[in-house]
């Protein structure tokens, strides 16, 4: 099990994601008393009686004025199973593009709903959203189930009407994460409070209808895959990122290829394939400055020597011959649009897939994802910020690509302004749009 | 199907064997690696701002290890406020000298001669460092500048991207960042922007000192317990330099202390400690209730969003 763990939040605003995530600190205890004295001090100068625990995350001055998250924020906890880096988004329709971009390297997304809203709108965009980019395990925390039937004559009764509320939205949200793909396994609904701590990091026995792991207990135990690459492993995939070549008295012929593994694994001897040239040779040895390695594996930064003098330079890929993708110069792509003005098809762009950066043009637009309808309309004339659709994409130099689906690093990509240089779409190869479509994969 | 067979294939052998060892610091330095050779590989000048602090020299660390056995493709930037420790300069000289490295000098003490810069009134001299980097950055058409910041310092830290577009002012725009997918950095600029480039972002406190232990990294000896005179201010222990030194009613006395932040001599202070290798401050920092900045850092206690605001100007 992997001691690292890389997690996102997502929800709609007010829904208490700041009050979570700061609970979350607290009770890892990875918030120091001079923090807490701040915010102590900050929350009095607002007229609260108890700290307000959404001021330690919350940083900027705007958002201070405002009461709410603008930007993505990364916040570091651990505890003695797991370290978590954690990605916490904004719930803002218009930050949309801050959750594709928190929710890319998640590992884990807990997505918060206020038990007495439900299910919205908001929560059906952004399940489709981590399910179009492949995160593999998701959290359903049912927030503010305190405040659920308070006007109840008892605790009892309390009790019975949140025990209601938690299992209606449950049964609605497996519904949705079954049509969009998650396999139960890797779904879990937790009622939570926020502010009260219930749930958070010890089970609550405010919540008798719940018999599952506090939030905390799942994070520190739920399996993930080491390399964070989704599902599917494939072979190994090398893009090469840089040519090092000392020319030193010392190392006067040394030629290796330095990158970081994007999938697979490597070891000496292994016969390798490389793209887009076609080329074949062995790997002679893996190169650290701690010394070689007899095999390295996906996620780690390595450099490899061959066999042969091969011409090989930065934005190549090397990869296991058995399933090396073929370079394409045309191909089908999502799109998650996060430019302010609307993408049309004969755009001139620039695309960076893994370590090459090379000219595009889209051409036909074929798709526009309706959120509420979780379908495809066809043909759209554009796509607008936040919009997701279906693209085709011509590349002035081949690109060696996997389908997203199966190895979200190598069927990644960015469209990006030639002009400006702003990151204009967020790219996933293949047809990773048709999984999130009703009814069209199980 | 092959997928299936594939991993069986992989996950069965002995090359499984090598998962385990691939931890915490080792996926930080992987990425940390990653993105030096993306910056070598997409930039034409970049450059390592190297204080001579813990921060930096673990990024100083890694930058070595990404490009060995070649010499390291970037100078170093040191924006000298006239008020550091002596150790610490000392140290800086060494580190250039041990491998070589090519080191730039931006000295506000020369700013402040010839009359660009005005001491100001609470001595403080780390808000001065701004317009030294930024003529630095201009002047050799450094592209990107790495910084050894981290998102856990600072809360307006946490909301730094790992590359941060800068523009001619050197500001930072929270609102305006670009988002950051999967690991494709995007660090295309206009001339006169530059990117500020920042590989520690996902380490935390501990985790840098974690790695010092690990990996054997040389810092400046102030990290370690050592007795000095210092005197007593706002709860901090200073050091008496060319900044200042004991007011009325602060006595100077020898203690032992080491430093847990490296900045302006003026408004750092040392922690009372005998911590004097890197298990004991393990220990120490395990164990402590207070941040290093809240603990021993005078300008980030100036308001809620002195950072912030130090960042929108153009510093780090």
């Amino acid at each position: 099990m992997s001691d690292l763990l890389r997690l996102a939040t997502a929800g709609s605003v007010d829904d208490g994601k700041s009050t979570l995530v700061g609970r979350l600190l607290y009770d890892t205890k990875s918030v120091l008393a001079d923090q807490i004295d701040a915010v102590t001090r900050a929350s009095v100068d607002k007229g609260l009686s108890t700290p307000d625990l959404s001021l330690l995350v919350d940083g900027l001055r705007a958002e201070r004025e405002q009461g709410i998250t603008i930007d993505v924020a990364y916040r570091y906890f651990a505890t003695p199973q797991r370290s978590f880096v954690l990605a916490d988004t904004p719930g803002h329709v218009q930050y949309t593009r801050n959750t594709v971009s928190g929710a890319s390297t998640a590992q884990l997304v807990i997505l918060l709903v206020d038990a007495r809203k439900g299910v919205i709108e908001q929560t059906r965009r952004h399940a489709a959203v981590l399910a179009l980019l492949g995160v593999p395990k998701l959290v359903l925390a049912v927030n503010k189930i305190d405040l659920v039937g308070v006007d109840e004559p008892s605790e009892q009764a309390q009790q019975a009407a949140a025990a209601k509320v938690f299992a209606e939205i449950s049964a609605e949200f497996s519904h949705l994460t079954r049509t969009l793909g998650w396999p139960d396994e890797d779904v879990l609904e937790i009622p939570v409070s926020a502010l009260n701590g219930d749930n958070i990091a010890t089970r609550s026995d405010r919540t008798p209808y719940y018999s599952g792991p506090s939030l905390i207990e799942h994070l520190e135990s739920v399996p993930v895959d080491a390399d964070n690459s989704g599902e599917h492993a494939v072979g190994l995939r090398f893009p090469v990122q840089y040519v090092i070549r000392p020319r030193t008295p010392e190392y006067p012929d040394y030629r290796g290829y330095a990158g970081q593994i994007a999938a697979g694994s490597v070891a000496p001897g292994d016969e390798v394939v490389v793209l887009p040239s076609g080329i074949r040779t062995t790997v002679e040895r893996i190169d650290t400055p701690d010394g070689e390695l007899a095999v390295a594996q996906a996620g780690r930064s390595v450099t490899l020597i061959l066999a042969d003098e091969v011409d090989i330079s930065r934005g190549d890929t090397i990869a296991s011959p058995g399933d090396a993708p073929e370079p394409v110069e045309t191909f089908d792509a999502t799109v998650c649009w996060l430019g302010d003005k609307p993408l049309r098809p004969g755009a001139r762009l620039l695309l960076k897939h893994g370590t090459r950066t090379t000219q595009a043009i889209v051409g036909a637009l074929t798709e526009r994802f309706d959120e509420q309808r979780l379908a495809a309309d066809p043909d759209p004339e554009t796509l607008s910020l936040n919009d997701i659709g279906r693209i085709s994409v011509r590349v002035a130099e081949p690109i060696a690509a996997d389908d997203y689906r199966t190895n979200r690093h190598t069927g990644s990509f960015l469209l990006i302004d030639p002009a400006g240089g702003n990151t204009l779409a967020a790219g996933l190869v293949g047809d990773a749009l048709t999984a999130v479509e009703v009814g069209t994969e199980a | 199907m092959w997928v299936t067979r594939l991993m069986t294939d992989v996950f069965t052998t002995e090359r499984s064997v090598g998962l385990s060892d691939f931890d915490t610091l080792a996926a930080l330095e992987s990425e940390a690696i990653h993105i030096f050779r993306e910056v070598a590989g997409e930039f034409e000048r970049p450059v390592i701002l190297f204080s001579g602090g813990k921060d930096s020299t673990v990024l100083l660390h890694l930058a070595l290890k990404a490009f060995w056995p070649a010499p390291l493709p970037f100078a170093l930037l040191h924006v000298d406020t006239g008020h550091n420790l002596p150790e610490v300069l000392e140290f800086r000289d060494h580190v250039v000298e041990k491998y070589g490295l090519r080191l730039h000098v931006a000295s506000v003490e020369d700013y402040l001669a010839d009359g660009r810069l005005t001491e100001r009134p609470d001595g403080i001299r780390n808000p001065l460092q701004t317009v030294p980097l930024l003529d630095a950055i201009t002047e050799n058409r450094f592209d990107a500048v790495f910084g050894g910041a981290r998102r856990d310092e600072e809360r307006s830290r946490a909301k730094e991207r790992i590359f941060s577009l800068r523009n001619a002012f050197g500001q930072w725009d929270p609102k305006r960042q670009r988002p950051e997918l999967w690991n494709l950095y995007n660090g295309r600029h206009a001339p006169g922007e530059h990117v500020r480039v920042f590989p520690l972002s996902n380490w935390t406190e501990l985790d840098i000192w974690r790695y010092i232990a690990r990996e054997n990294v040389e810092l400046a000896t102030i990290y370690y317990a050592h007795q000095r005179p210092v005197y007593q201010r706002d709860g901090m222990w200073m050091t008496p330099g060319s900044w200042g030194g004991a007011r009325d009613g602060e006595v100077l006395e020898t203690r032992s202390v080491r430093y847990r932040t490296v900045g302006d001599g003026s408004t750092t202070g040392a922690i009372l400690s005998d911590a004097a290798d890197n298990e004991a401050i393990l220990a120490e920092v395990a164990a402590s209730r207070l941040t290093e900045r809240g603990a021993t850092r005078g300008d980030d206690r100036v308001s809620e969003a002195a950072m912030e605001d130090r960042k929108r100007e153009g510093y780090f």
